[in-house]
Formats: C-alpha cells, sequence, structure tokens
C-alpha cells in the first residue's frame, strides 16, 4: 500500500492559490523531494501534509487512514516525524534530554508526576543519538552545538517517534555545504534501511539531485513535473522556468559527482 | 423603561467611553512601538489629574474663562507627557530586550514609586478639582437633564481619534509609529533614529494618560487610587481591541462604556465581571483582539534570565537547604514574634514556588497568581466562618477551591501566550477581587471575616508553625519532584518550542492547563494555611499589590533557579516586615527595589550565589 498519498490538496490565502490541485504518493523508504521557487507553495503543500494547515479541499491519507487537518500532534503519533525549516529543539535541554523527551512523548509519558525524566529512556535515546553521530555530544546543552549539529539532533528527535515517515522542511537550510551533503547522505540511509519514507523540500539542488529518488516541481502552486532526477533534468519546462542554467549546471556536477 | 432614560444611559456610557478611549490609545500606541506593557500608564493618567486639579485653579484665578480651562488640562497633559520623556530615557531604553516578566514588573516599580511620591507632593486627602466654566449647566434631553460637560467629553473622543488618525497618517513621526507597530526591526534596518521615535512615542502615550487624566477632574476628585483602577480597564479595553491598534481601542472602549452603563440596571453589583467576561470572550474567539495582529506579541527572544535550569542541587545547595530547613524548625526557640515571621515566609515561599512552577518552568507568566492563593484563603475561610466546619476539611478544601478556579480560568488563560496571557491572568484575578470585594453578605467585603482559628491541637503559635512547616515543605519537595519528572519537563519543553513539542506529539495546550491547575491549587493551599495563621481573610489577599509580591519574590531569588524563589521568599518578606515599620515609603523603597532588581541583579539570589560558587571553585 502507499505510505503516504496527497490527493487534489488545494490551499488559498486570501486572493492567492498557494496550492493547486496536488496529489503525489510516496512509498516507505523513498526519498521525495518537492523542489519550486520561492512561493511556489513547497512550504503550505507540506504543512498540509503534517498538519500545520488545514487544506481547502483534497485528501492526504497515511498508509489508507485518512488524517487531513489532524493537528500535528496526532499526525505525530501515526507515525510521522518532523524536522523544521529552522531546527526547532527543546533549549535548555541536554542533547540526550532532548532526544528522551521525545521518547516520553512517544510513549505518553508526559503526564507522570514522579519519576526523574532525565533518568527515563538513556539508553533508546543514546542508541538514537549513536544513529545520527552525535552519540559523544550527549551530555553538552544543545544551545552549544554547531547548526548542523542541531540538525542531526532534531533528525533523531524526529527518529524517536519511530516514524513511518519523516517530514523534513529544508533539511539543510542553513547548514554549510559540507555539512549538508553529510546530513543528506545520513537521512537516506537511515530511510533505505529502515523503510521510512521521507517527503523533503529543498533549496541546495545539489542535496536533491544527489538523494531523492522522486522529485516534484511546483511553481505557482501547481505540480509542472514530476519524475526521477533524470527526468525532472530532460524536462525543458522545468530548466525554462527553474532550474535556469546554474541549476542546470548544478545537476549535471551532481551527475558527475555520483553517477 | 422609558425611551428616554435608556438614551441619557446610553450617553453617560459614551463620556466614559471616550474618556477610556482616550487613556487606552496612549497605552496602545506605546505597547505598539516598544512592545512593553506600561503599568505605569495608569500613573500617567493621576499625574495628569494632580496636575490638573493644581494647575487649572490657579489659571482659573487669572480668568474664569473656559479658554483657561482648557489651557490648564492641556499643560497638564504635556507635562505628563515630560516625565514619559524621563521615564523612558532613565527606565525603558534599558529594558527593551529583557523578558516580558522583567518588564511587566519594572514598569510595576514606577507606580509604586509615583504612588509614595503623590502622596508626598499632594498629601492623602482627596482633592476635587474645578468644574468647567461655561459647561457647569445641564442640557434638557427628552426630558432628562444631562450635564454639558459629558456631553463636551463624548466629543472628545472622536476628535482625539481624528487628530491621532491625522498624526499617523500625515506626519513622518506617526507613520514611523505604525511601521514599528508593523515591524519594529524593519524599521530599525531602515535606519531611523530609533531612540528619538521611542522617546517621541512614550511621549505621546503619557501625555494621552495625562490628559484623560486631567480631563477628569469636573468628575471626580484627584485621589491616589486612580492609577491602579484605571490601569486594569485601560488593559482591558487595548486587550479586546487589540494591542497595539488604535481603532480597536475605540471600538472596545465604547463597547465596554455601554456594557457599564446598562449592565449597572441590570446587575448592579457586577459589572467588573461583565466587562471581563467580555474580555475573555473575545479572547477566546479571537485570541489577538478585536483588530490586533498576532505576531504583536509572538516570536520574542527568550533570554537566560527567563529560563529555569532545573539542575539537581549540589553539594552547598544540598547544604544550603538543609540548614534552611533546621533553621525553620529551630524557630520556636527564638521569640514569638519569629515564629510569627517564620511562617509566614513558609506559606508564601509555597505559594512563590508554585508561581514559578508556572512562570519559570512553564513560561507561563501569571500576573494574577494571588488569585488563587486568595480563593483558597476563603475557601477554607467560608468553610470556618460560615459553615462551622474545623480546620482540618477547610484545609482540604483550600487547594481544591485553588485548583478548581485555577482549572477555570486555565482554561482560557492557556490559549495566549506571552503578554496576552499575562494580561488575561490579571484580569481573571481582578474578577475574583471584585466579586470578593463587592459580595458583601458572604465574604464581608472590604473588611473581609475574621475567625478563622485552627483546631484547638494546633493553636499555639509553635504547634501551627510546624504544621505548617511539615505541610509546605512536603509541598514544596512534591512540586520540585513534579518539576524534575515527564510532567514538569513537557512544560518546559512547550516553553522552549511549543512548534517542536506539538511535533513529538505532546498536546501542549492541555499540559499547560493542567499545569496552571496544578500551580492554582498549591498557591491555594498556601493561602488555606495563611488565613488560619491570620485568623482572618481580606480581599487584600487577592489583589495586584499581593501578586506583584510574589513575583519580586521570584526575582529577588531568582526565577532561573528551582529552589531560588524559597530563598527570595525569606529574603522578600523578612526584608518588607522590618523595613514596613520603619518607614512612611515602603511603596517607594521597594518600587526602587524592584527595578534596581531587574537592571543590575535579574538572576537573582540564586545567580548571585552561582558567581559566589564559581568564583571559589
Amino acid at each position: 500500500m502507499t505510505l503516504l498519498s496527497a490527493e487534489g490538496l488545494t490551499k488559498r490565502f486570501g486572493g492567492v492559490l498557494a496550492a493547486k490541485d496536488v496529489s503525489f504518493g510516496l512509498e516507505g523508504g523513498e526519498m521525495l523531494a518537492i523542489i519550486g521557487p520561492n512561493g511556489a507553495g513547497k512550504s503550505t503543500t507540506f504543512n498540509m501534509v503534517g498538519g500545520q494547515l488545514r487544506p481547502d479541499a483534497g485528501r492526504v491519507t497515511l498508509a489508507g487512514q485518512d488524517i487531513t487537518g489532524m493537528p500535528p500532534r496526532a499526525v505525530c503519533r501515526m507515525g510521522v516525524g518532523r524536522t523544521f525549516q529552522v531546527a526547532q529543539t527543546f533549549l535548555s535541554f541536554s542533547v540526550i534530554g532532548n532526544v528522551q523527551m521525545a521518547l516520553i512523548a512517544h510513549h505518553g509519558q508526559t503526564r507522570m508526576l514522579l519519576p526523574d525524566a532525565m533518568a527515563m529512556h538513556q539508553d533508546a535515546a543514546l542508541a538514537l543519538l549513536e544513529r545520527v553521530g552525535m552519540a559523544a555530544q550527549a551530555d553538552r546543552p544543545i544551545g552549544e552545538l554547531a547548526y548542523g549539529d542541531v540538525k542531526r539532533v532534531e533528525l533523531a528527535i524526529a527518529l524517536a517517534a519511530a516514524p513511518r515517515l519523516l517530514l523534513m522542511d529544508e533539511p539543510t537550510a542553513g547548514m554549510a555545504p559540507a555539512e549538508r551533503s553529510a546530513l543528506m547522505a545520513l537521512v537516506a540511509g537511515i530511510a533505505r534501511a529502515e523503510r521510512i519514507g521521507v517527503l523533503f523540500t529543498e533549496h541546495d539542488m545539489d542535496a536533491v539531485f544527489a538523494h531523492a529518488d522522486r522529485i516534484l516541481v511546483l511553481v505557482r502552486g501547481e505540480i509542472i513535473a514530476r519524475g526521477t532526477p533524470e527526468e525532472v533534468r530532460a524536462d525543458p519546462e522545468v530548466q525554462r522556468v527553474y532550474l535556469g542554467h546554474s541549476g542546470t549546471r548544478a545537476a549535471e556536477r551532481a551527475r558527475r559527482a555520483h553517477g | 423603561m422609558q425611551w428616554d432614560f435608556l438614551l441619557v444611559q446610553s450617553l453617560s456610557g459614551l463620556a466614559s467611553a471616550s474618556s477610556l478611549f482616550v487613556i487606552a490609545s496612549g497605552l496602545t500606541i506605546v505597547f505598539g512601538v516598544t512592545r512593553i506593557v506600561n503599568f505605569a500608564h495608569g500613573s500617567f493618567y493621576m499625574l495628569g489629574a494632580y496636575i490638573a486639579v493644581t494647575v487649572v485653579p490657579w489659571l482659573l484665578e487669572i480668568d474664569r474663562s473656559p479658554w483657561l480651562f482648557f489651557v490648564g488640562v492641556l499643560v497638564s497633559a504635556l507635562a505628563v507627557g515630560a516625565l514619559g520623556v524621563l521615564m523612558e530615557m532613565l527606565l525603558l531604553r534599558r529594558i527593551y530586550r529583557v523578558p516580558e516578566l522583567f518588564q511587566l514588573l519594572a514598569t510595576f516599580g514606577v507606580v509604586l514609586i509615583v504612588q509614595d511620591l503623590v502622596l508626598l507632593v499632594w498629601g492623602p486627602v482627596d482633592i476635587p478639582g474645578p468644574r468647567a466654566p461655561g459647561l457647569r449647566h445641564g442640557v434638557v434631553i427628552l426630558d432628562q437633564r444631562f450635564p454639558a460637560y459629558e456631553l463636551f467629553l463624548i466629543a472628545v473622543g472622536p476628535a482625539v481619534l481624528g487628530l491621532l488618525w491625522l498624526l499617523m497618517h500625515r506626519t513622518r513621526f506617526g507613520v514611523l509609529i505604525r511601521a514599528a507597530t508593523q515591524d519594529r526591526e524593519m524599521v530599525g534596518a531602515l535606519g531611523v533614529n530609533q531612540a528619538m521615535l521611542f522617546t517621541g512615542t512614550l511621549f505621546l502615550g503619557a501625555a494621552l494618560a495625562g490628559l484623560g487624566g486631567a480631563l477628569q477632574i469636573p468628575r471626580v476628585s484627584a485621589n491616589s487610587q486612580m492609577d491602579l483602577s484605571i490601569i486594569t480597564e485601560a488593559f482591558v479595553v487595548t486587550v479586546i481591541g487589540g494591542m497595539g491598534s488604535v481603532p480597536g481601542a475605540f471600538i472596545a472602549a465604547l463597547l465596554i462604556g455601554q456594557l457599564q452603563a446598562f449592565g449597572v440596571l441590570i446587575f448592579p453589583k457586577i459589572t467588573l465581571v461583565l466587562v471581563f467576561l467580555l474580555m475573555a470572550v473575545v479572547l477566546v474567539i479571537k485570541p489577538w483582539g478585536l483588530l490586533g495582529k498576532p505576531e504583536a506579541a509572538a516570536g520574542r527572544v527568550v533570554l537566560p534570565e527567563g529560563i529555569l535550569d532545573p539542575r539537581p542541587l549540589d553539594r552547598a545547595g544540598k547544604m544550603l537547604a538543609a540548614l534552611g530547613l533546621a533553621a525553620v524548625l529551630a524557630l520556636p526557640l527564638l521569640d514569638a514574634y519569629a515564629v510569627k515571621v517564620g511562617t509566614e515566609v513558609l506559606i508564601l515561599a509555597l505559594a512563590a514556588f508554585s508561581l514559578n512552577f508556572l512562570v519559570g518552568n512553564g513560561g507561563i507568566v501569571s500576573f494574577g497568581h494571588a488569585a488563587y492563593f486568595g480563593l483558597g484563603a476563603y475557601g477554607a475561610g467560608l468553610l470556618v466562618v460560615k459553615a462551622g466546619l474545623p480546620m482540618e476539611p477547610a484545609l482540604l478544601a483550600a487547594p481544591i477551591a485553588g485548583g478548581a478556579f485555577a482549572a477555570l480560568f486555565g482554561f482560557f488563560v492557556v490559549r495566549l501566550s506571552g503578554i496576552y496571557l499575562a494580561m488575561l491572568t490579571l484580569a481573571f484575578a481582578q474578577i475574583a477581587y471584585a466579586v470578593v470585594f463587592q459580595w458583601v453578605e458572604v465574604t464581608g467585603g472590604d473588611n473581609g471575616l475574621v475567625g478563622v482559628w485552627p483546631s484547638r491541637w494546633a493553636a499555639s503559635r509553635e504547634v501551627y508553625h510546624y504544621l505548617v512547616a511539615a505541610v509546605t515543605v512536603a509541598a514544596i519537595i512534591l512540586l520540585r519532584r513534579v518539576i524534575h519528572a515527564p510532567f514538569g519537563a513537557t512544560l518546559r519543553a512547550a516553553r522552549d518550542s511549543a512548534q517542536r513539542a506539538d511535533a513529538i506529539g505532546v498536546d501542549v495546550r492541555t499540559h499547560r492547563w493542567l499545569g496552571f491547575t496544578l500551580a492554582g491549587a498549591a498557591a491555594g493551599l498556601a493561602g488555606g494555611l495563611y488565613a488560619f495563621s491570620k485568623g482572618s481573610i481580606d480581599p487584600t489577599l487577592l489583589g495586584i499589590p499581593m501578586s506583584v509580591d510574589f513575583l519580586s519574590m521570584l526575582l529577588l531569588g531568582g526565577i532561573q533557579s528551582v529552589l531560588g524563589p524559597v530563598a527570595g521568599t525569606a529574603a522578600f518578606h523578612a526584608a518588607k516586615d522590618f523595613f514596613m515599620p520603619l518607614t512612611d515609603h515602603w511603596r517607594l523603597f521597594l518600587g526602587l527595589s524592584i527595578i534596581a532588581m531587574v537592571l543590575v541583579f535579574p538572576r537573582g539570589l540564586a545567580g548571585a550565589w552561582d558567581t559566589l560558587r564559581r568564583r571559589r571553585a
């Protein structure tokens, strides 16, 4: 069964049609990128899937279950992990504390009044940090970390809910180029190993063409092209309205580097 | 009921709406630009009235012309505007970037200072003002006489609205004010002289408050309670209208004026409650007020001063805590007075601790925590005095009363955040205060009730002290445990990032509601204990000054430390107990201390202790 399916998602903000009849499907273990110029409706589409926005029309189903318009916390409980464009973490917690907090929430233990929260789920949290390569920094305050590392911790937080689907809004925004490809390789590795579907938006074309299995191109709220990186790259419409010359060059570069 | 009567009622509603708008417009403009909710706005209003009752009669002695009356009113407004400039330059520009709680407290410090200065300059007796020459007669409307001055006031509101509109749309200063209200950072990035803009805004805001006060002198005598009574109303108007929105304030003032004018006919005793209910309803439907914008309150930087750090106690900390506990237990060896103070410190420490559970741990800045303390006290006291129950069941009822009201009010409160949340907690506390104050048959009104004594076995000061010690220490240890437990951690997580908490599956609003209820119950328990220690209850237990005392204890102790508030309470209450009998100017002293703490000592005693320890290590 298709893991995630969006059918006819439409959202209007005042007079602006931010998303028009957007439909796509995503399988477990697959990386699907949504790209498009600024204001194309990437984040709107994304937020309709994640529950931050309720679509005016259309349906979102997760493994056959309708999740349209559910609040984010309910979407999370259905097995959807999420990272944000600007990393959202618990600033007053340690690195491991952030992951422990996510595990406490995942286990529905947030209303317990007596046990020491920071003694709970330590091993599981450490294991998650190990997977994103942050175990060595477990006890540092998260505010001290470099931004790329914060993004990794955020990934561990998202993985704590044992998600079937990961929603990543511009996962590499604000990161140094070297960190970017390392993070995307990490995400792709985890997704394929654990059959987690990943839906992500991205501005960095290198990251997209190197790691996405399929790409969706949005322009002014509409899907103008979809397919494998090769198909999208070859699409003259995409080249014209979106990639331009530099984008095409980035695509070439990515193909050479990873081809 | 006749039409002419309804018309006159409605006209007097318009007159008060007009006055209220003039004052509230200043508050909302200042908030829009500086993002500071200025408690001292009510003080500016009061100063406007006092200056006017001094200046206007002096001018009228020269010539009893209507013109000189209004010259006097304008001079008073301008003088108050100058005081606003002074406040901006001396205080506000140092606190634009500190957490909201500190801003509120600092401007409340100014309220306290002005209260004492007014007493010093003008004395404690109310001063009646002269009536306006030329507007002393009544106008007959449909067979009813209506004061001409009130008619004049009705015109003032729309006139001020019109002038403000011209100012905002036709002058560079006004355009900058509007721009800064929408996006302060962008205005800064465009190279606008922010210092001048902010100072000018404070001048305008304070002058409007002063104008409002000066215009009141033919209607009410200048008195020293004007500041707090008007500031809560002005808060309500700005919150309903949307903070930062002048037209919103105008609509809200009209609504409230009519609600008060007709509410008096239907529910003469609970007009205040009606006003606050209107506010609660508006905030639930439109969380940013009628014409407000969400970003006005959202997205602030949380500075470390506002963040609770739940480190477990180190060795020295544990020793200090043990020492404190030993001192509490040994107090009865000293004199009876020390026992009394010690008992009060323990009780207030529980209240302050429960407040920090909200403020420090949950990021829920409650400006009305005394409500739950006071309602707990009344819950217990009424059971003893009116129902004849003994102390034990009454003490059980206290946390239930505090918790039940916290659950009721909290249901609305947790829908908001930041400054709106603080305003709503304040409003609910004022509702509770008004009900307790006005429902004389049950609560004894202003005088309160006496005869709330402990059971016989606990009647001696010493035994009661140990009872209080056992209950409060147990409650504080329990609450501290909750802070470290998943529930407390979840509240902290939601404070750090509500978005992230939501995305990991936490129902933020429900958790905050439960936290608010728990803190209310703890405060209620403290209130019950307090009632039995005093033997009486009265409305001051629920008042704003009590809430501010609790917040000052947090501030003094150090808001980011788990046990800091306990130390803060001990220091604050001991200092208050020692200094208050020695000076007539306790409020001046307290106000200056609060401001000094915010400016130079924001991490409180716990911060000082930390620094000391680190220096030695």
